[in-house]
């Protein structure tokens, strides 16, 4: 079931929450050990949230438009008496004392929260390996990776554990798992999700956003979750119109640039059959489409790696010892500070901190994060110069299909080449979408990346319920 | 006035060494706000350790900066006593690990500050330049357990995280001033601008304005900056003074033996008087200065900047111009002291309502130290007119201003309670009649021109009045006695 065919059930009356929350503890029950797609699955808190829903509708009170629907949420969004990790053992065991903005919004809706999802450490990798408490596996193929950083979510929905979860996407974390699950996943416009409560890897890049089974789903959910928020300065301070209200709209007459800079080297052959597919789709359904140019875009993974960088070297300070989460004690404060963070950090963290650190260093800051800071905004002016001649772009969302476990974690650099074609979009504070859209060569799932300007997603949506229809 | 009229050298320091003491200040003061910089805790002093936290001022994983309006406010109207310009500003964060500081990093301003380029006037009339003033969040406090407080010995520590966010502004004065005394009064100056603008309670005790002093020493003469080093945990205007005496007459020493000034940052110790090296230049941290992603840029509006322009009460400088108009012959030390005292209101009130300035000032210099209480301008008034018309000795007067002080009322009715009626000239002159006769040995003494016995007779005529008499009333009548 949907989502929207579970509140709407739930709403009426025809189903019971609790039975639906059962339903899907019955399946993590199943095909968790497998997956491991959770850190944390609250079976009694969903339980009693389900039971508390369904007296709602009995005494004719209206649960809200996510009435009874299970949602997995990553591990780094702040939960008001549930543990919050970042599959990091330094947070390991903290229990933040309040919620984040969309898990307020989410509970007010009438959601049910089926646990927290295994990520990369701080949402750092591309793969979900760099998780202190173990990988998780492709649903597809449990002999590949489900992608990262929200690879528990994306594998979550993937495998029907829920029909809907948050991600935070940095660089491409909630569509590059998405891709690779066969799933949803939706990078909203910087500043139309509150960022309140979410764990901050990369401030002025993380947005959250939904993962899920069908467009329309992805669509309620950021409708509920999308808003002003006084909590959150770089919140848009307008409420924006519902994506759900002109999903049907269809794609007639809108200008669509198939983005070359994304759609040559270095993208597999089977992820670009499949794109040019989703583009006669589009062009099929009524949309004019041509060859589309954003020159500084090949330049978005060497700027990204520095500004994510030096944020999180910042972003990552707190995690001393002092207030919460692992301590490990020592003579002195600062050799305290050194023999937490060494123990508690894992790899991949500990190298991101680094270059952060060295691209913030007086003397080098000029050379690294002032000039990534420029290259940011050739970006956006690029992309500005795009959006005068398009509505929409489209691009592959992962240059391949899902690897295999260990495949990359030896090598950095291919894991941070998984990234290409999503981290431009942060870069310049748009929004895009990964919409599955068929198989490759081996079997498993591709994502089409529609990229929107700000505040575009109406508009990408329309085409992202057009790819899907496409398809049945 | 003339520039450095009240310029003293430094105490201590001696004039004729041929050395130029050079001081340049950083004053941060904190905001007076109700809540906290970037969240809605309370900004308040004291209360149990953390009490006064949420998420925020917690630094959670999480949580997120929301800049205080009315810290924004506060820093406006501090920029504009000093003469500031109000300009675009961004926050930046400035990395470094201190356990007291929950983000390990502080949200400060750096290179696009609030409020660059003023001025502030001393008493004295000279201007010592303002390079900015910034705003940014306060720390919290580490207390050390074990080993007397002090970090190295302590068998543990704890961290108050009450004052993590208070509001601040760090003014960073230049290096304009030439003496500990000048010190000195450019903090008391600042305090007094920061009280009148309602911008912070200016405590140094409780810690709510703290100083670094920038001291360095030079031949007099020199028009270029010897090496500076900069003394913390200054708690007061008087360690302020001792700090920079010390420490100028320490570098004076080196310099003058041949030896260099090390760049350093001193702790000043009050106890022992002097000043020890706690890092030098080469220690200092990096911060890794970088753009707070988490807040937007601030860019006050002009209409906003202008309103606070238009509401900004009546500073110190123009409330000791004004007085000083009014009481013209008043001595500038008298009227700074008024103005500090915040009697000045009083004292103008006062004299526009009839009092005579000189008599009005003597009485807000001298006799009101704790503050006016219930007497209000027109009692103050009147009361100096009664002085002026003889119905009131000085020594009375006093008296009747303590009792308005304490409870109000009018100085007629006060005087009349204490028994002061003024004498008349008959009653004087019968009461002469019989002193004269009781002591005629004195009265042909004092005839023949010997002056001494002028107090004789005042003294005599104050006893037999039990103070009642006004002395210059007396004097006046012997010598037309006499002829």
């Amino acid at each position: 079931m949907t989502a929207v065919e579970i509140s709407e059930a739930v709403r009426s009356g025809q189903r019971s929450a609790r039975s639906v929350v059962d339903m899907s503890l019955s399946t993590i029950g199943a095909g968790e050990a497998e997956v491991h797609a959770f850190n944390l699955v609250a079976a009694e808190q969903a339980l009693a949230q389900a039971d508390e829903i369904d007296r709602m509708v009995a005494a004719g009170e209206d649960p809200g438009p996510l009435a009874g629907v299970p949602v997995a949420l990553k591990d780094n969004l702040c939960t008001r008496g549930m543990g919050t990790t970042c599959s990091s053992r330094i947070l390991e065991g903290w229990v933040p004392p309040y919620d984040a903005t969309v898990v307020e919004l989410l509970r007010n809706a009438g959601a049910v929260f089926v646990g927290k999802t295994n990520m990369d450490e701080f949402a750092m990798g591309s793969s979900t390996e760099n998780s202190a408490f173990g990988p998780t596996r492709n649903p597809r193929d449990l002999s590949r990776v489900p992608g990262g950083s929200s690879g528990g979510s994306a594998a979550a929905v993937a495998a029907g554990f829920a029909p809907v979860a948050l991600g935070s996407d940095t660089g491409g974390s909630i569509r590059q798992p998405a891709a690779l699950c066969g799933v949803v996943g939706v990078k909203p416009t910087y500043g139309l999700v509150s960022r309140y409560g979410l764990v901050a890897f990369a401030s002025s890049l993380d947005q959250i956003g939904p993962l899920a089974a069908t467009v329309a789903d992805s669509a309620r959910v950021l409708d509920v979750i999308s808003g002003p928020d006084a909590r959150d300065s770089t919140s848009i301070g307008d409420p924006q119109p519902p994506v759900s209200a002109t999903l049907g709209d269809g794609v007639d007459g809108l200008r669509v640039g198939v983005l070359a800079e994304l759609s040559g080297d270095g993208i597999a052959p089977d992820v670009a059959a499949r794109v040019r597919a989703a583009v006669g789709a589009l062009e099929a359904a009524g949309a004019r489409v041509a060859e589309a140019s954003v020159p500084a875009a090949v330049y978005g993974l060497s700027a990204y790696y520095l500004i994510a960088q030096a944020e999180a070297s910042s972003n990552l300070a707190r995690y001393d010892g002092v207030r919460y989460g692992l301590r490990v004690d020592a003579p002195s404060t600062p050799g305290m500070n050194t023999a937490t963070r060494s123990a508690g950090f894992g790899d991949e963290v500990k190298r991101r901190i680094m270059v952060g650190t060295y691209a913030l260093s007086a003397g080098y800051y000029d050379a690294y994060y002032g000039r990534a800071q420029k290259v940011r905004t050739l970006i956006v002016d690029d992309f500005a110069s795009a959006w005068e001649q398009f509505d929409l772009l489209v691009s592959p969302t992962s240059p391949t299909t899902a690897f295999s476990l260990g495949e990359r974690t030896d090598d950095p650099m291919s894991m941070y080449m998984s990234d290409v074609c999503t981290v431009p979009v942060n870069l310049a504070g748009q929004a895009a979408m990964s919409v599955p859209y068929g198989v490759g060569d081996d079997g498993l799932p591709v994502g089409v990346q529609i990229l929107a300007p700000a505040l575009g997603e109406p508009v990408m949506f329309r085409a992202a319920a057009v790819l899907e229809a496409s398809l049945q | 006035m003339s520039d450095g009229a009240l310029d003293k050298p430094g105490l201590g320091v001696p004039a004729d060494t041929g050395w130029e003491t050079v001081v340049g200040l950083e004053v941060h003061a904190e905001l007076s706000t109700e809540t906290k910089l970037f969240s809605a805790s309370p900004n308040r002093f004291g209360g149990e350790p953390n009490t006064h936290i949420d998420p925020v001022s917690l630094g959670l994983p999480g949580s997120l900066p929301v800049l205080n309006q009315k810290a924004v406010e506060l820093a406006i109207r501090v920029g504009l006593a000093l003469n500031c310009g109000i300009r675009p500003s961004v926050f930046a964060r400035k990395n470094y690990f201190y356990p007291d500081m929950p983000k390990d990093f502080q949200i400060s301003q750096y290179d696009e500050p609030i409020s660059v380029d003023g001025w502030l006037e001393l008493p004295s009339g000279k201007r010592i330049g303002i390079e900015r003033a910034h705003l940014e969040e306060d720390t919290g406090k580490t207390v050390h357990i074990g080993g007397a407080g002090r970090i190295h010995e302590a068998g543990y520590s704890l961290v108050d995280y009450n004052r993590a966010g208070v509001p601040l502004i760090e003014i960073v004065g230049r290096p304009e001033l030439r003496s500990a005394e000048e010190a000195r009064q450019y903090v008391a100056e600042l305090r007094a601008i920061l009280v009148a603008v309602g911008a912070s309670d200016g405590k140094m005790e409780e810690g709510s304005l703290r100083v670094d002093c920038n001291v360095s020493v030079r031949p007099a003469g020199s028009d270029r900056l010897g090496t500076r080093c900069e003394i913390k945990n200054v708690n007061s205007l008087r360690s302020l003074g001792r700090a920079i005496e010390h420490e100028a007459r320490r570098q004076i020493g080196l310099l003058a033996g041949g030896r260099p000034v090390e760049q350093q940052t001193r702790h000043w110790n009050e106890d022992e008087g002097r000043t020890h090296a706690l890092r030098s230049k080469e220690e200092d941290h990096d911060y890794r200065y970088f753009p707070e992603p988490d807040l937007l840029p601030l860019d006050p509006s002009a209409e906003w900047v202008e309103e606070i322009r238009r509401e900004l009460p009546p500073l110190p400088r123009d409330r000791r111009l004004r007085l000083g108009e009014a009481a013209p012959s008043a001595d500038a030390g008298h009227i700074a002291l008024a103005v500090e005292r915040s009697l000045d209101g009083l004292a103008l009130a006062a004299i526009g309502g009839g009092g005579l300035p000189e008599r009005v000032m003597i009485h807000i210099v001298q006799n009101l130290a704790g503050g006016a209480g219930m007497l209000d301008a027109e009692a103050l008034a009147g009361l100096a007119q009664m002085e002026e018309a003889g119905e009131l000795t000085a020594t009375q007067a006093k008296k009747v201003l303590a009792v308005l002080a304490e409870s109000g009322g009018s100085p007629q009715d006060a005087a009349r309670a204490l028994g002061f009626e003024a004498m008349d000239s008959t009653e004087l002159e019968s009461m002469l009649d019989g002193l004269i006769a009781e002591n005629p040995e004195e009265w042909s003494r004092f005839c023949e021109g010997d002056a001494k016995l002028t107090g004789f007779f005042v003294g005599q005529a104050m006893k037999a009045t039990r103070g009642r008499a006004d002395g210059k009333a007396v004097t006046q009548l012997l010598i037309s006695r006499r002829g």
